[in-house]
C-alpha cells in the first residue's frame, strides 16, 4: 500500500526579538491550536534543584504581567478552550485549543507570560504542594510509579542532567526559592529561546499582524548557549533492581543508546522503525514470541526516548523495551529471549512484507497525531525548535517508509547485552 | 516598577455551530451504518458498537480479549499482519452496555479492514491455545488493576452507587475469568454478536455513500438473529454514612462522591451540566480553585456527569494528601452546599456556558473525535443533531435554572461518598465531619 503524506502549508518567520513563529492554516474546522515551546527541560535544571523545570512550568500559570492568579485558566476556558503545559527532557510546552474566534486572546495570554510571570512566595508554596500531590498520584501512591521513565535513566547515564529524577525530590522542591525561579525565567524563558506555533482556522496575514502586535514588544533576550549532554555509550551491561511495595507482578525494562536524533536523522530512523517491528501489535516480533508463543510476559512495549517521543528528544537517548511478567516470571529468560530475537533479525533479516506493513501502520499513527490542530502545532513547534525544519512533519511518513531491511538488520545487531541498561521491578505487593 | 496593565482582547464574533453531514443507512441484516467525510488526514476511523447488556461479566471480558485471536482461516498474527498492511489496527472492549470494536487505517485500506472485521464477526474461532493465553493475561491485568488506587476506589464507589444492579460490578475476579473456556465464548458470540441494534461508524477521508456500500458488501453476510436485552433502570442513590475503605500505608486518600444526574435529553440536563462546571467540572471551577489553587490539597480534582444506558450520575474524584483528607472533604461539602443553596454569579455562568459551547466545537474537529461522538450518541439513540439542540439549551439556561439544577442534583445531602485511604490516619478526622463505616479493601 502506498504510504500517503500530509501537505500542511507552512509559514515561518522570526520577530525582531528573536521569537520564531510557525503558522499552518487549515480552514476545515473553526478551531485553533496555539503552542509555545521553550528550549529548556529536565536536563537543564541545576544540581540541587531536581524537579525545578516542572515546578517552574506550574508557576507559569500563576499570573503574569497583566493578569492575576487564576486569570489565565478563566480566560482560556471562558473562551470555550482547553489548555495545559508539560515538561520534558529537552523542552517545556504551553498550549491551548480554542474556537477560532479566541485566537487573539490566546496570543495575548502567551505573550503576557512570556514578558513576565508573577513569581510570588505564596504561589510558589502553593504549587510545591500541588506538585507533591502530582508526584504522589503518579509515582508514590501507585504500583509501577515512574517505571521505567524515572527509574531507568539513572542506571543508563552517569551525569546529573541525564540521570536525575525529573519529577524532583521533595527536599529539592521544598528548598526552591522565588529568586531561583526569577533566574530560571531570565535565562531560559527568553524570546530567542522560544517558538510559537499556531495551527487551524485563521488567515495568515491577520494572524501575522496579531502576533506582531502581541509578541513584538516582548523584550529581546537571546537563547542561552545549550551545553552538550553527550555521554559515552555503554561498554558493559548495567543492571539494577528495586522493590515496589505496591506492585503485584514483576516487570523489567532495558534501554540501548541510539544515534543522535537531531544530528543524524538518517542513522536514527531505523531504530524508530525497529521499535515498532519488535513491539507494534500481535504480528510484531516480540509480542508474537514472548506473549503469544512462549507466554513468558503478559505485555511488551517498545519505543524511543524515555517519554516515548521519537521526534521530540535530543541526544543522548535510547530505545526502550519493557515487559510485565506473570507471577513468578523469569526476568533472565525474558532478557535472553529478547537478545535471541534481536540476534535472529540481525542474522536472518526480516520476513517478506514485514517492514512494509510496519511502515504503513507507523504512517497511520504519524498522520493521526497531526489531525488535531494542537497536535500539529506542537509537532511543528518542536521540529522548528530542535531542527529548524517544521516541514519535516510532511515528510516523516515518507522517510519512515524509506528505511530498508538492511538498516533494520544493522540496528537490531546493536541490541546486545553489553550495551544494555536494565531495571527490574521486584514485586512487594503480591497478595 | 509597575507596568500599566494591558487589556485582554475581546473575542471575535461567535460562529454558529456547523454540524458536519452524516449519511446513514440500516442494512437488511439490521446493522446501522453511519458514515461521515472529514478529509483532514488520509485516514478512516471505525467504531462498531454492539449492544451487550447482561452479557456475563467474565465471559464478556474474555470475549473482547479473544475475538481478534483467530478465525477458521486466520491466526491472531495473520489478522494483525493483514490489518497492518493497510496501516490498520483493531481492538475490542466492553462495558455493561455494549461491546465496542474500534480501529483505524489508511483511508485507502477501508475495504480491506472491513473484510477482516467481517471475517472476525462471522467466523471468530476462539482457539483453545489463544483463549488460554489471553485468560492468563487478563488475570494478570486484573491483579495489577486491583493494586491501583483509582481502580480500588472505583470498585468501592460502584458498589455504593448500584447495589444489586448489573452496573455495581464491572471487573470480574481472577477466579471468574479462570472459569471461562472457549466453548462459553463461542456460545456468547453466537448469542450476542449480531448486527441487530448494532451501529457501525465510519469517519474520515472517505466518500460516505461509497463507505456505506463497502460496509454493506463486507458485512451483509453477518447474520441478524440477535435479541434485545434491556437493563433495569439504575436504583436511586442511597446517601448514608461515608464508606472508608482501608488501604494501610497509603500516602494519599482517594475521595469519590456520587450524586444524582439526568440523561442527555432530560429538560434539566443543560442546566445541570452548567452547574457541574461551576462546581468542579473544569479547571476554572470553584472546587478546583479552592482545593488545588488555594489550598494545595490535590493535583487533578474533577467532577463529571457519566451517562450509561440505564441511568446517569455525577461523580467527583480527587486524590488528596493523607494529612488533609478531612479538610478536603470539608471544602468539597462546602462548595457543593454553597452552589446548592445560593445561585452562581452571572460571570461564573457565562464562563461555564462559553466553555460548554466552545468544547462542542473542539470535540468535532478531528476524525477520532467525531467517530467517538457518533458512536457514543448512537448507543443512546441520538445523532449529531442532538448537539444543535443541546447548544440551544445551553444558550438559554439562566441563573435560576442552573441554581435549581444545583439544588436538585448537587446537594451534598444526596451524595454517596467513598474514601480509600489509610484508616488509621484518616478515620478520626473524617468521623468528626460525617458518620462513616470502615471496611477492608476488596
Amino acid at each position: 500500500m502506498r504510504i500517503p503524506a500530509s501537505k500542511y502549508p507552512i509559514e515561518r518567520f522570526t520577530l525582531a526579538n528573536g521569537l520564531r513563529v510557525v503558522l499552518t492554516p487549515d480552514r476545515s474546522a473553526p478551531v485553533v491550536g496555539v503552542a509555545v515551546i521553550y528550549d529548556v527541560g529536565i536536563r537543564s535544571e541545576p544540581e540541587g534543584r531536581t524537579g525545578f523545570a516542572h515546578l517552574f512550568e506550574h508557576l507559569m500559570f500563576q499570573g503574569s504581567e497583566s493578569l492575576e492568579k487564576l486569570a489565565h485558566f478563566r480566560y482560556v476556558q471562558g473562551s470555550g478552550g482547553t489548555f495545559n503545559g508539560s515538561t520534558h527532557f529537552d523542552y517545556t510546552d504551553y498550549f491551548e485549543t480554542l474556537p477560532a474566534n479566541a485566537l487573539e486572546r490566546a496570543l495575548f495570554l502567551e505573550a503576557d507570560r512570556m514578558r513576565r510571570p508573577r513569581l510570588t512566595e505564596e504561589n510558589l508554596i502553593n504549587q510545591v504542594d500541588v506538585v507533591k500531590e502530582e508526584i504522589r498520584v503518579n509515582v508514590l501512591n501507585r504500583p509501577y510509579g515512574g517505571f521505567p521513565w524515572l527509574r531507568l535513566p539513572p542506571v543508563m547515564f552517569d551525569t546529573f542532567p541525564n540521570a536525575h529524577d525529573g519529577y524532583g525530590s521533595f527536599g529539592d522542591l521544598d528548598s526552591a526559592t522565588v529568586p531561583d525561579a526569577a533566574d530560571f525565567f531570565e535565562k531560559y524563558y527568553a524570546s530567542g529561546n522560544a517558538v510559537l506555533a499556531v495551527a487551524g482556522d485563521f488567515d495568515v496575514a491577520t494572524a501575522t499582524a496579531l502576533i506582531e502586535k502581541h509578541f513584538g514588544d516582548v523584550p529581546a533576550r537571546p537563547a542561552p548557549s545549550r551545553p552538550g549532554f553527550g555521554e559515552a555509550d555503554l561498554t558493559a551491561e548495567r543492571r539494577e533492581a528495586f522493590e515496589d511495595r505496591l506492585a503485584p507482578l514483576p516487570a523489567v525494562a532495558s534501554a540501548w543508546r541510539v544515534p543522535d536524533p537531531i544530528g543524524d536523522l538518517a542513522a536514527y530512523l531505523p531504530y524508530v522503525v525497529l521499535a515498532e517491528v519488535l513491539t507494534d501489535g500481535d504480528a510484531s516480533r516480540l509480542v508474537e514470541r514472548l506473549v503469544l508463543r512462549d507466554r513468558i510476559v503478559t505485555s511488551v512495549g517498545g519505543y524511543i526516548g524515555f517519554m516515548g517521543e521519537p521526534f521530540a528528544v535530543r541526544d543522548p537517548t535510547a530505545l526502550i523495551l519493557q515487559a510485565h511478567l506473570p507471577p513468578g516470571g523469569d526476568v533472565e529468560k525474558v532478557l535472553r529471549t529478547i537478545e535471541e530475537e534481536a540476534a535472529r533479525i540481525a542474522a536472518d533479516g526480516l520476513a517478506e512484507g514485514e517492514l512494509a506493513r510496519t511502515q504503513a501502520r507507523m504512517a497511520t499513527h504519524l498522520l493521526r497525531d497531526t489531525d488535531a490542530v494542537l497536535g500539529r502545532a506542537l509537532q511543528m513547534a518542536l521540529l522548528e525548535q530542535q531542527r529548524g525544519e517544521p516541514d519535516l512533519i510532511n515528510h516523516l511518513p515518507r522517510l519512515i517508509g524509506e528505511v530498508t531491511d538492511e538498516q533494520i538488520v544493522n540496528a537490531a545487531a546493536t541490541l546486545v547485552p553489553a550495551r544494555r541498561a536494565t531495571i527490574e521491578v521486584i514485586p512487594g505487593g503480591a497478595k | 516598577m509597575t507596568t500599566p496593565l494591558r487589556t485582554v482582547p475581546a473575542l471575535g464574533p461567535n460562529r454558529a455551530l456547523k454540524l458536519p453531514k452524516a449519511v446513514e443507512r440500516t442494512l437488511d441484516n439490521g446493522l446501522t451504518v453511519i458514515a461521515l467525510r472529514r478529509s483532514s488526514v488520509p485516514l478512516v476511523e471505525v467504531r462498531l458498537r454492539i449492544p451487550f447488556a447482561k452479557a456475563q461479566l467474565a465471559r464478556s471480558a474474555m470475549l473482547t480479549q479473544t475475538v481478534l485471536s483467530g478465525t477458521s482461516t486466520m491466526s491472531t498474527v495473520d489478522i494483525a499482519a493483514e490489518l497492518q498492511k493497510v496501516g490498520g489496527g483493531l481492538s475490542a472492549g466492553a462495558d455493561p452496555d455494549r461491546m465496542l470494536i474500534s480501529g483505524n487505517s489508511l483511508a485507502a485500506g477501508l475495504d480491506r479492514l472491513l473484510d477482516i472485521l467481517a471475517e472476525v464477526l462471522t467466523d471468530a474461532a476462539y482457539p483453545a491455545g489463544e483463549v488460554s493465553t489471553e485468560r492468563a493475561r487478563l488475570v494478570d491485568r486484573i491483579r495489577v488493576a486491583q493494586s491501583q488506587p483509582s481502580h480500588m476506589a472505583r470498585v468501592a464507589l460502584l458498589k455504593r452507587m448500584y447495589g444489586r444492579h448489573p452496573y455495581a460490578v464491572q471487573t470480574p475476579t481472577p477466579e471468574q475469568v479462570e472459569a471461562v473456556g472457549a466453548g462459553a465464548l463461542r456460545t456468547l458470540h453466537n448469542d450476542r454478536v449480531h448486527p441487530a441494534g448494532a451501529t457501525l461508524v465510519l469517519v474520515g477521508d472517505v466518500n460516505p455513500d461509497k463507505a456505506i456500500a463497502a460496509a454493506e458488501r463486507a458485512l451483509i453476510k453477518w447474520d441478524g438473529d440477535g435479541y434485545e436485552v434491556e437493563l433495569p433502570p439504575t436504583p436511586e442513590l442511597k446517601p448514608g454514612p461515608l464508606t472508608l475503605v482501608d488501604r494501610p500505608g497509603a500516602v494519599q486518600s482517594s475521595l469519590r462522591m456520587a450524586l444524582p444526574a439526568v440523561h442527555r435529553q432530560h429538560p434539566d440536563h443543560a442546566a445541570l451540566q452548567l452547574a457541574n462546571l461551576v462546581f468542579g467540572g473544569y479547571f476554572s471551577s470553584r472546587w478546583v480553585e479552592n482545593i488545588r489553587e488555594d489550598k494545595g490539597y490535590t493535583y487533578g480534582p474533577h467532577s463529571l456527569i457519566e451517562h450509561a444506558v440505564a441511568g446517569s450520575s455525577l461523580v467527583l474524584a480527587a486524590e488528596v494528601a493523607t494529612e488533609v483528607t478531612a479538610p478536603a472533604l470539608l471544602e468539597t461539602l462546602y462548595e457543593l452546599g454553597r452552589l446548592a443553596s445560593l445561585p452562581p454569579k452571572d460571570e461564573e455562568l457565562e464562563q461555564a456556558r462559553q466553555y460548554a459551547l466552545g468544547t462542542l466545537q473542539l470535540g468535532m474537529s478531528t476524525q477520532a473525535g467525531l467517530a467517538g461522538l457518533l458512536s457514543t450518541y448512537a448507543g443512546f439513540g441520538l445523532r449529531l443533531d442532538y448537539l444543535a439542540e443541546h447548544a440551544a439549551k445551553l444558550a438559554k439556561a439562566t441563573r435560576e435554572t442552573v441554581a435549581a439544577a444545583a439544588a436538585e442534583y448537587l446537594a451534598p445531602a444526596k451524595a454517596a461518598t467513598v474514601v480509600l485511604g489509610d484508616a488509621e490516619r484518616v478515620e478520626r478526622s473524617l468521623a468528626a465531619l460525617t458518620p462513616l463505616t470502615t471496611v477492608e479493601a476488596a
